[in-house]
């Protein structure tokens, strides 16, 4: 048994060499979380500030300069054209310049003394129909300001209030969604594109045969394999925790022993992934291919990470049941943003060992039968 | 008439960092001649073929062949060679018509002609039932043998072939060097490197590389008789310093 | 020129000959575009609300039906305590816990200004923000509504109102597919171009066929050439295949002309090929590649305002914009589609994309070395 376990590590460290001397994969395997948390958590934000939008004022009286002036200074806008014709709205969208226009119609400020009731006209650019419809909520909000001013009054009478709380993340960080997400692509990809290419490379390039005839069990061969990125994997789930703790101020709320052990367990399934597609792909490039559209995908897709699941359609929603990252991602979430522990989460930390021991030992076996090829 | 030889190199060096694999080699082939590299493996021959193919640049020394500039005139040494590796030479999800009308059009020849010659070729090697079959279902020995056609396809006055028969039965190999001394004695040069001693009966000169320099030059029978031997594999024996019985 | 073209045919065959090949570049287009914008749905809806219900008065129950009404909401349960309430936030059964306080419907009319608190699951920052929007704007109403059964206009000094009046252009049903299939669109063509040049490169090399090439005559460029031009025409097939299922499946018809979408597919395609074999003039083998060239383009789609606007980004990203072609092409791509903008509109962000094409492609003839 001795022999064994020596000759294993002898794989093993074989195996680290190929990987370690491989600076330029190494370089970009440290290098891409980094990079996804900087961008997520740094450049990717769904608030929307700093939209470009012009104005049409037809009457260029002193209000409306007035409410110009507030427009430009919100954060939100930013005015970069002052149209002159009706016509020329069209064509400012279509250039692609704006987002937003605003009109105010000719003798604003006579109109709204005489008249007692003006409109303003706001033409939104709906084909980001998010940004398109809060441009419009802050625009009402900027002239609602105004309007209340109109009245003299703190607030119209027989009003409530209503105050928004928001829970987990007050800052409205994008980062809390993203960490969790990033981490499981991660993940996926070292674990189970990196590992399957690996293996199915040296069966494409004729390796395997040597290996498989030495005295150690095809089991061991393989295992050996996926050992390295292992440890790989755990460096880069510590690396995003610290970046997005320290650099990103994404708070740490619960257990981190929890929070690494379920990173381990969601390691275990991506190898298992990748093992199993390495038993059925012949090139490398089918590898790729498949580890890409068949496993990175649906994570990317189904996990709740980019897109939220309670907006699929239902047999979508179902789907997204069966994919392990969707489980990961949630308990994640829960630890790290909600500092739930593991009496709350059991259920789903059972479910996702479940899947990693299910898929472990089908691919494992999966392997050992396709040993002809 | 004095011919200037097709390949000559002075001093020619290749360094891989502290590694000098090709160690100051000088040597001169004439037209016409079948040329021999031998050595053990890791001598040094593919280093040195592939720095007169144009393939690497050499780390000092010089060479030309076909009177060109080895540093400066790579390019136009390709355009008039022929080369066949062992580790590759025709695309293997491709069928032989398919790699012949490729190597054809790379070297610029008309369509026609390519069509004669391909036929000439399968005809010559027995495969004109295999011509749109992939090349990856050929045996090998054949494969070496297509390959090599390809790779004289264009009829240059030098070939290049680094390790050609490896892997092969000796039928085979016997039938592959009948090829090649074919070509020969159509007055066309051939510049071989082979770990297989015995194949260097076939050639006019040898040179047996150890460590990187030349060890021995010349004609087979000048070799065995300067060593003693009877065969070119004692002569290597004894050039490496094994005591042979 | 016949080299070049002996090269493309070569490619051509080798490519179709392995069925893998034919079954990526049909398959890929299916799914992305059928399955992602099923799932990309960024649209703010089917938001749960807990309701704790303090005062149970008519009020109150309007205020319930009313958010039942609002297609954004689903009231997914009635607590009677707040703590109740915050554990179905903690176990995501619930998105938005809203607390209505007792004598809810009695301050209003003693006109003592109650407060409704809403505590909203803002782990999702932009779900939370644009939900809370929602949620103020139907309690404004509701206020509205209750205010105007107190207020006869005529009893009250006439104050000016500014009326706002909004429209959405180009997109009136708010369709959220629309806006993702040509994002999609574009995300395809460059997957498929970028990853397919750089692997076949590299793939050459590590079989080893590539010296066979670096031996003969043929020169740099025409060794580039003979790679751009068959995968060119391949992510223009994919690209046909993409633009085909957006309409069967979408009705998504091009408000602009068709042409100037393949005009600038062309040009863009020129500089994603080019970055690809310029990737692959420096890596050794196909796991390498696949790794570099995945880290770039994701990095590349990311910031192109693909999922999230560009001008929320910070400066040091939107720089980086100007020289990243995936983010023309999003903005182009949704303009032609979108808004029918014409060729003069595109024509700037084109010159930019051509002058990417032809500086990559140069530095990728430059950097492949038939010697070493």
């Amino acid at each position: 048994m001795n022999a064994q376990l020596k000759t294993f590590l002898a794989f093993v460290r074989k195996e680290w060499r190929h990987i370690f001397r491989d600076r330029k994969t190494l370089l970009i395997l440290f290098g891409m979380p980094i990079a996804q948390m900087l961008i997520f958590g740094f450049a990717l934000s769904n608030e929307v500030k700093n939209s470009s939008i012009a104005v049409l004022d037809q009457s260029k009286d002193e209000i409306s300069q007035q409410l110009i002036a507030r427009l430009d200074a919100s954060k939100y806008f930013d005015i970069v054209e002052h149209l002159q014709y009706s016509q020329q709205i069209e064509a400012a969208f279509k250039k692609g310049k704006v987002r937003l226009v605003i009109v105010f119609p000719p003798q604003f400020a006579k109109n709204l003394e005489s008249q007692h009731e003006i409109g303003i006209q706001l033409i939104s650019d709906a084909s980001d129909t998010n940004v398109g419809s809060t441009l419009v909520a802050y625009a009402q909000a900027i002239l609602n300001e105004y309007q209340k001013e109109l009245l003299g009054r703190r607030s119209l009478p027989y009003s409530f209030k209503t105050e928004l709380r928001m829970i987990y993340n007050p800052q409205l960080n994008a980062s809390y969604n993203f960490v969790p997400g990033v981490m499981a692509m991660i993940l996926l990809l070292i674990c189970a594109l990196m590992t399957s290419v690996t293996i199915v490379r040296e069966k494409e390039m004729g390796n395997m045969e040597v290996l498989l005839v030495s005295p150690v069990r095809p089991v061991m061969v393989i295992l050996s394999k996926t050992i390295p990125y292992l440890f790989l994997s755990i460096i880069n789930i510590v690396s995003i925790l610290l970046l997005s703790y320290f650099v990103l101020n994404v708070p740490l709320k619960g257990s981190i022993i929890l929070l690494l052990a379920v990173g381990i367990l969601f390691i275990i399934t991506s190898l298992s992934l990748g093992i199993f597609i390495s038993s059925m792909a012949k090139t490398q490039t089918v590898a790729m291919f498949v580890s890409l559209v068949g496993l990175f995908l649906p994570t990317l897709m189904f996990s709740g990470f980019l897109f939220p699941i309670d907006n699929m359609p239902l047999p979508m929603q179902i789907i997204s049941n069966a994919v392990p990252s969707k489980w990961f991602f949630f308990i994640v979430k829960s630890i790290m943003i909600k500092g739930l522990g593991l009496s709350e989460i059991w259920r789903e930390c059972l479910i996702l060992l479940g899947m990693t021991i299910f898929l472990f030992f089908i691919s494992i076996r999966k392997f050992d039968l396709r040993l002809k090829i | 008439m004095i011919q200037s030889p097709i390949i000559e190199t002075n001093q020619l060096v290749k360094q891989f960092g502290a590694f000098i694999a090709v160690d100051h080699i000088s040597f001169e082939v004439a037209t016409g001649e079948i040329f021999g590299f031998l050595g053990a493996n890791g001598a040094g021959k593919t280093t040195a073929i592939r720095m007169l193919t144009g393939l690497l640049k050499p780390s000092g020394g010089n060479a030309r062949v076909l009177g060109f500039d080895v540093y400066t005139q790579s390019e136009l040494i390709k355009a008039s060679i022929g080369y066949m590796s062992q580790r590759f030479s025709l695309y293997e999800d491709l069928t032989p018509m398919e790699n012949i009308r490729f190597y054809g059009g790379i070297y610029g020849m008309s369509k026609q002609k390519i069509e004669l010659r391909a036929d000439e070729i399968l005809g010559e090697l027995n495969l004109t039932s295999f011509k749109d079959q992939l090349v990856k279902s050929l045996p090998l020995g054949w494969k070496q043998k297509l390959a090599f056609s390809v790779s004289i396809l264009h009829r240059p006055a030098l070939v290049f072939l680094d390790e050609p028969t490896g892997g092969v039965d000796p039928i085979t190999r016997r039938e592959f060097w009948e090829l090649i001394m074919r070509y020969a004695h159509e007055g066309h040069t051939i510049f071989v490197t082979t770990h297989y001693l015995d194949e260097a009966e076939y050639c006019n000169r040898v040179s047996i590389m150890v460590d990187g320099k030349i060890a021995a030059l010349g004609t087979p029978g000048d070799l065995k008789q300067s060593f003693q031997s009877v065969n070119m594999e004692e002569v290597f024996l004894r050039l490496v310093g094994n005591p042979v019985s | 020129m016949t080299i070049i073209w002996t090269l493309i045919r070569k490619e051509f065959a080798q490519f179709f000959r392995d069925s893998a090949n034919i079954r990526m570049l049909l398959v890929m287009p299916v799914i992305q575009l059928i399955v992602l914008p099923l799932v990309a749905d960024y649209e703010v809806k089917n938001v749960r609300l807990c309701i704790v219900d303090q005062d149970h008065s008519t009020y109150t129950f309007r205020l319930i039906e009313k958010l039942r009404a609002n297609h954004h909401f689903i009231i997914q349960s009635a607590v009677p305590h707040f703590g109740d309430a915050l554990k179905k936030l903690d176990k995501d059964e619930a998105d938005v816990v809203l607390v209505i306080p007792e004598n809810f419907e009695q301050s209003i009319t003693l006109d003592q200004e109650p407060s409704l608190s809403a505590c909203i699951n803002a782990v999702n920052g932009q779900r939370a923000s644009v939900g809370g929007q929602y949620l103020l704007q139907v309690l404004q109403d509701f206020n509205m509504e209750l205010r105007l059964q107190w207020i006869q206009f005529p009893r009250f000094k006439p104050v000016p109102l500014l009326k706002v009046e909004y429209s959405y252009w180009f997109n009136p049903e708010m369709n959220y597919q629309h806006f993702m299939v040509p994002g999609i669109l574009v995300i395809l063509v460059t997957m498929v171009g970028f990853i397919l040049s750089a692997l076949n490169l590299v793939k050459e090399k590590e079989m080893g066929t590539i010296e066979q090439i670096n031996v003969s005559p043929i020169k740099k460029y025409q060794f580039i050439l003979g790679k751009l031009v068959p995968f060119w025409i391949f992510s223009q097939i994919v690209l046909s295949i993409g633009l085909l299922i957006a309409f069967v499946i979408y009705g998504i018809v091009p408000s602009g002309t068709i042409g100037l979408i393949y005009l600038f597919s062309s040009v863009y395609l020129m500089a994603i090929l080019g970055a690809g074999l310029l990737v692959s003039t420096f890596t050794e083998t196909q796991q390498q590649t696949m790794l570099i060239a995945f880290f770039f383009m994701m990095v590349c789609i990311l910031l192109s305002g693909l999922y999230t606007p560009i001008e929320s980004m910070p400066s040091w990203a939107q720089q980086f914009n100007y020289i990243n072609p995936v983010a023309y092409f999003v903005k182009i791509m949704r303009m032609i589609i979108m808004k029918g903008s014409s060729f003069s509109d595109i024509l700037p962000s084109l010159l930019s994309v051509a002058v990417m094409a032809i500086f990559l492609i140069a530095w990728a003839i430059r950097s492949y070395r038939k010697n070493y």
